[in-house]
């Protein structure tokens, strides 16, 4: 790893890396400017510098306000916010972000995806592991889906979307109106055996080119007289990739198995 | 590893010092760092401020006046040398509390990725741990002087008992860091202190004199080093008459609470320091 042997030159590893793991790691009793500039001395820092960056973290997490009153005034998204500021102090090359949004705020959860981009862009490796999917597919380069232990897939987000298939049309079908007339519909109109829900009152079927066919498919159900609720063209989501692979959803800690969770990674390890 | 001699350019273009100058540094930041949790939560210092207080006056005016010492002498003199032996073995379940503390936080997980030397974490929280002592000394000397205790010997026998207890202090702090290392929780930590450390504190010569216990107790309390370091400071404060007890270790107090500490830190020390890699390569 940055081409230290993460064994015996286990240290010198240490100099590149910053970590963030699920639960803030943080001494509560000081301030937040206070555990910056205590991990910046730790990271070798001169005590000037470890206070001018802690200053600029402060700043870049939207902390400067809350800089100097002790952590444990702190809501969660701040604490989360300060330990990935953490993590951050000695500009790792490579950064480990163990499911680093879970439990957050929108507002944090913002300002952590933000974050995470401008690292990766700016050239720092993120491993980024996460159980919200919607999260990978927005932030990953890179996804490997790891299910209880094993890695059962890697690539972009596009080439495991491509997995399952491509787009889908789906049919909300008013109460009043007949599902099997729908279902005829969409048979005719698209490239596989349409799937129905009667509970949901849904029918969907996988389409190609599926916005130049909704003039027909809306045209025909019109001819049929078949109400509908809602009508759209879905793009397959990571959570379609995950339980299509899998054969069951995403699970935080399946007894006695490693947590099954996809793994996103903005950048190409070094 | 990179050897001193070669040190390694960091994009914040770090001061160049060598490991061991480093671990120094490191060291001092998270001892600091211990002392200003502490400026900040003042009632962690309860341990060494208040608690010896109330033992001192409980000691010298409720248990006190129904303890007869065998050579005579007060028993507040004989209390305060006492209360030194018990002060200083109790900063050991201090530091296992700080330390399951800051693991329970994560925060020893956060020190763990950082570069930095590996006993830090460690003697870090044993010296601010010490330094927390030394005010814990002066609190129990100031309540000694208020209940009748005085220095009766000279200076230099008076800072010969002073280093000593602090030798002591220190020793048991690694003991605690060890049971730090095994614990999972400050309760846990907390929990300990009361099982090991407050007996172990009462079966010595501390409170009463070892004469009165059965033969087998009496051997052990002998030997306690709670015993050496009390019979030491009594020696060396002076006012308290002499009591011949056989036992090596209070023929020569000064000599055994030197070998209790050497002893205490050559197996805990690196014990702990052990224990807290094997919790890093975990």
């Amino acid at each position: 790893m940055a081409g230290h042997d993460v064994v015996t030159e286990a240290g010198q590893v240490r100099r590149y890396i910053g970590l963030t793991g699920q639960h803030a790691a943080l001494d509560e009793s000081l301030t937040g400017r206070a555990n910056l500039v205590m991990v910046g001395q730790l990271c070798r820092l001169s005590k000037r510098e470890a206070r001018k960056r802690a200053g600029e973290l402060l700043e870049q997490f939207d902390l400067a306000g809350a800089a100097d009153r002790g952590v444990k005034t702190y809501s969660g998204g701040m604490r989360r916010r300060l330990d990935l500021a953490t993590s951050l102090v000695a500009r790792p090359s490579i950064l480990f972000l163990d499911e680093p949004t879970t439990g957050l705020d929108l507002p944090s959860r913002m300002v952590t995806w933000d974050a995470v981009r401008v690292l990766a862009a700016t050239g720092t490796a993120v491993l980024l592991t996460t159980q919200q999917l919607d999260e990978a597919d927005q932030l990953a380069d890179r996804i490997a889906v790891v299910d209880r232990g094993r890695v059962i897939a890697e690539g972009t987000s596009a080439q495991l979307k491509t997995k399952v298939g491509g787009e889908r049309v789906q049919l909300t079908v008013a109460p009043e109106s007949d599902l099997t007339a729908a279902r005829a519909v969409l048979e005719r109109h698209t490239d596989g055996l349409p799937q129905v829900d009667p509970a949901e009152r849904t029918v969907e079927a996988p389409v190609v080119n599926g916005a130049r066919r909704m003039p027909d498919i809306v045209r025909d159900l019109d001819a049929a007289g078949v109400l509908l609720d809602d009508l759209g063209i879905r793009r397959p989501s990571l959570d379609d990739v995950f339980l299509t692979l899998t054969g069951h959803a995403a699970q935080s800690e399946p007894p006695g198995h490693a947590p099954g969770r996809p793994a996103g990674q903005p950048k190409e390890l070094v | 590893m990179t050897a001193a001699s070669l040190p390694v350019t960091s994009p914040a273009g770090e001061p160049i010092l060598t490991r061991a100058g480093w671990a120094v540094k490191n060291t001092w930041v998270l001892c600091r760092r211990s002392i200003a949790r502490i400026a900040r939560e003042p009632e962690q210092l309860s341990d060494v401020t208040i608690q010896p207080v109330i033992f001192v006056l409980l000691f010298t005016y409720v248990f006190g006046s129904a303890i007869h010492l065998p050579g005579g002498g007060s028993y507040h003199q004989y209390l305060i040398s006492g209360m030194f032996g018990m002060a200083m073995a109790g900063t050991a379940p201090g530091t296992a509390v700080g330390l399951t503390a800051d693991m329970s936080t994560g925060l020893i997980d956060r020190f763990r990725s950082l570069p930095i030397a590996r006993s830090a974490v460690l003697a870090g929280r044993t010296l601010a741990d010490l330094a927390t002592q030394l005010l814990g000394i002066v609190v129990l000397t100031g309540t000694g002087l208020a209940v009748g205790w005085r220095i009766h010997n000279g200076i230099g026998d008076a800072l010969a008992a002073l280093a000593l207890s602090l030798l002591f202090a220190f020793a048991m702090t690694w003991a605690g860091a060890c049971a730090g290392m095994l614990l999972r929780s400050p309760e846990s930590a907390q929990a300990l202190g009361f099982v090991v450390f407050l007996p172990l504190s009462f079966v010595s010569n501390a409170f009463v004199p070892t004469q009165g216990m059965p033969g087998w107790l009496r051997d052990f309390a002998n030997w306690n080093p709670i015993s050496a370091l009390a019979a030491a400071c009594r020696r060396l404060f002076g006012g308290s008459p002499a009591i011949n007890i056989h036992a090596w270790p209070m023929q020569h107090p000064e000599l055994a609470v030197l070998a209790w500490s050497a002893a205490l830190i050559a197996v805990f020390a690196p014990t702990a320091v052990y224990l807290y890699r094997r919790k890093v390569l975990r």
